[in-house]
C-alpha cells in the first residue's frame, strides 16, 4: 500500500476573474522506502502540492490518503494527530525554534503528541545521534552552522515513528557538499522504510530520487523512467539507442 | 582529456612501467575514463620521441621497459597544468542546435522537445548519483570525477530551464514588427582566442 496517495488533486485560489489553478489533476503515489522528487520552476505548484500532501491545506477537489487514511473525512483533530505522528516536514529555512536547544526542537513534536518529556528526549537524542549531531544536542540554533541546523530539522522530521517525510527545497542555501549530505540523510531515512517527497528546482538534488516528476503550470507533465537494469547500465547502447 | 599529460604527471612521481601507468591512470580518475593498454604504449612512444620521457631501451618488449620523465617533460607538465583549456569559443552543441531549430519550426512543440531532453539528462544524473550513494564505495578521485559530470549535466538542465522560461515569455509577448538582425554570437561576446 502506498504511504502517500494523491488522486486527481486540484487546488484553486481566488474567485471569478482572479481564479488560479495552483495545481490540477495531480495523481501521485509514493511507496514506503521510496524517494520521489517533484521538479519544476517557481510558480509551478510544487509547494502547494507539498502542503496538500501534508494535510496543511485542503485540495479543492480530489483525494489525499496518508497510510491508507483518507484526509477528506477527517476531523481537524484527527488530521493534526496524523500530522504529528506520521508526517515530518523539512523547510528551506529550517524553521527551528530559536529559544529551544537542538534536542528540544527535535523532541517537541513527540511531546506535543503526549509522549513523556523523558521519553521524547531519549528519542530526540536517538534521531540526533543518527545524523551525527549528538554532541550538538544542547546547542541553540544560532550556535549551529547552516548544515547543522538543517540536520536538526531532518532529525525533527524523522523522529519517532514518522513514515512520511516532505521536504521543500531541503538544501536551502547550503553549498553543494552540504546539500548532498542532506539528500543522503533523506535517502537513509527511506532505506529505513520512510516514504519521502522532495520538491526542488535543482536537478542535482532531484537526481537522488528513485523517480522524478516534472511539474509545469500546476500539472504533472512528465516523469523519469524507472532506473535501468544493471545490464542496461553495462551496455548503454541498449538503454539509449541514439 | 589529455592522456599524454596525465601519464607525464604519473611519471613525475617516479619511474613506472606501462601496465602500472594504465592502472594508476584509471585509479586517479576514479575509473571514470577507462584506458586501453595500446593507448598507453602509443602515448609513451610519442613522449619518448618528443624528449618528454625516456626509457632504458635495452628491452625489446615495451612491456618490460621502465619509463621516467625528463627535465623537458617536467617543464611541459608544469606549463600544461597552468594553461586554461580553450573555452573562448562556444562549442557546437548538438542539444542547443536542436532547441534552436525546434523553436523556429511552426509544427514542432519546442517545450515538448525541451522536456524530452530535460528528462533524459535528469535520468543520466540519477545514474551518476546512484554511484555516489554508498560513500564507503568510492574514493576522492572518483567523487571528483562524478561531481564534474553531474555539474556538467546540471548546467545543461539549467540552460534548458532558462530556454523554456525565455521562450514562454517570448511566446506571450507580441513579436517585434521589424526584427533586428542579430550579430553573430562570437562578435557579441567579444570572445577572442
Amino acid at each position: 500500500m502506498s504511504m502517500l496517495e494523491l488522486r486527481n488533486v486540484s487546488k484553486r485560489y481566488g474567485q471569478g476573474a482572479n481564479e488560479v489553478d495552483a495545481i490540477s489533476d495531480i495523481d501521485l503515489s509514493v511507496e514506503r522506502g521510496s524517494l520521489v522528487a517533484i521538479m519544476g520552476p517557481s510558480g509551478s505548484g510544487k509547494s502547494t502540492l507539498l502542503t496538500i500532501a501534508g494535510s496543511l491545506e485542503e485540495p479543492t477537489t480530489g483525494d489525499v490518503m496518508i497510510d491508507g487514511a483518507r484526509l477528506s473525512g477527517m476531523s481537524r483533530n484527527d488530521k493534526a494527530r496524523l500530522r504529528r505522528r506520521s508526517v515530518g516536514y523539512v523547510f528551506q529555512d529550517f524553521n527551528l525554534l530559536a529559544g529551544l536547544t537542538a534536542v528540544e526542537n527535535v523532541s517537541l513534536p513527540l511531546e506535543l503528541d503526549g509522549v513523556s518529556m523523558k521519553k521524547a528526549r531519549a528519542k530526540g537524542m536517538d534521531a540526533l545521534e543518527g545524523l551525527g549531531l549528538a554532541d550538538r544536542a544542547e546547542s541553540f540554533p544560532d550556535q549551529l552552522s547552516g548544515g547543522e541546523r538543517q540536520r536538526v530539522a531532518i532529525a525533527r522530521a524523522v523522529v519517532g515513528e514518522r513514515s512520511l517525510l516532505l521536504a521543500d527545497e531541503p538544501s536551502g542555501a547550503l553549498d553543494s557538499v552540504n546539500g548532498e549530505a542532506v539528500m543522503r540523510m533523506i535517502l537513509t531515512a527511506c532505506h529505513g522504510g520512510v516514504a519521502a517527497v522532495v520538491v526542488t528546482h535543482d536537478a542535482k538534488l532531484a537526481s537522488w530520487a528513485d523517480r522524478v516528476v516534472f511539474l509545469r503550470d500546476g500539472k504533472a507533465v512528465d516523469e523519469t523512467l524507472p532506473p535501468p537494469s544493471p545490464e542496461e547500465l553495462l551496455n548503454p547502447d541498449v538503454a539509449n539507442p541514439s | 582529456m589529455s592522456i599524454r599529460h596525465s601519464l607525464l604527471a604519473l611519471l613525475s612521481e617516479g619511474p613506472k612501467y606501462g601496465f602500472q601507468l594504465r592502472q594508476e591512470f584509471e585509479t586517479s580518475t576514479g575509473e571514470v575514463w577507462p584506458l586501453n593498454v595500446g593507448q598507453v604504449y602509443t602515448t609513451l612512444q610519442r613522449l619518448e620521441r618528443d624528449g618528454l620521457a625516456e626509457s632504458d631501451d635495452i628491452e625489446e618488449d615495451e612491456r618490460q621497459r621502465n619509463y621516467r620523465i625528463t627535465e623537458k617533460g617536467g617543464e611541459e607538465l608544469a606549463h600544461w597544468l597552468r594553461t586554461p583549456p580553450d573555452l573562448s569559443e562556444p562549442p557546437r552543441d548538438e542539444l542547443v542546435i536542436k532547441v534552436l531549430v525546434a523553436s523556429r519550426l511552426p509544427d514542432v512543440d519546442v517545450f515538448d522537445v525541451i522536456q524530452i531532453h530535460r528528462r533524459y539528462i535528469v535520468q543520466l544524473m540519477q545514474q551518476w548519483t546512484r554511484l555516489k550513494e554508498d560513500e564507503s564505495q568510492f574514493d576522492l578521485a572518483f567523487a571528483l570525477a562524478v561531481d564534474a559530470e553531474l555539474f556538467r549535466l546540471d548546467s545543461v538542465v539549467r540552460w534548458l530551464d532558462a530556454a523554456d522560461g525565455r521562450l514562454r515569455r517570448a511566446a506571450s509577448e507580441p513579436a517585434p514588427e521589424n526584427p533586428v538582425a542579430l550579430p553573430s554570437i562570437r562578435r557579441r561576446t567579444g570572445a577572442h582566442k
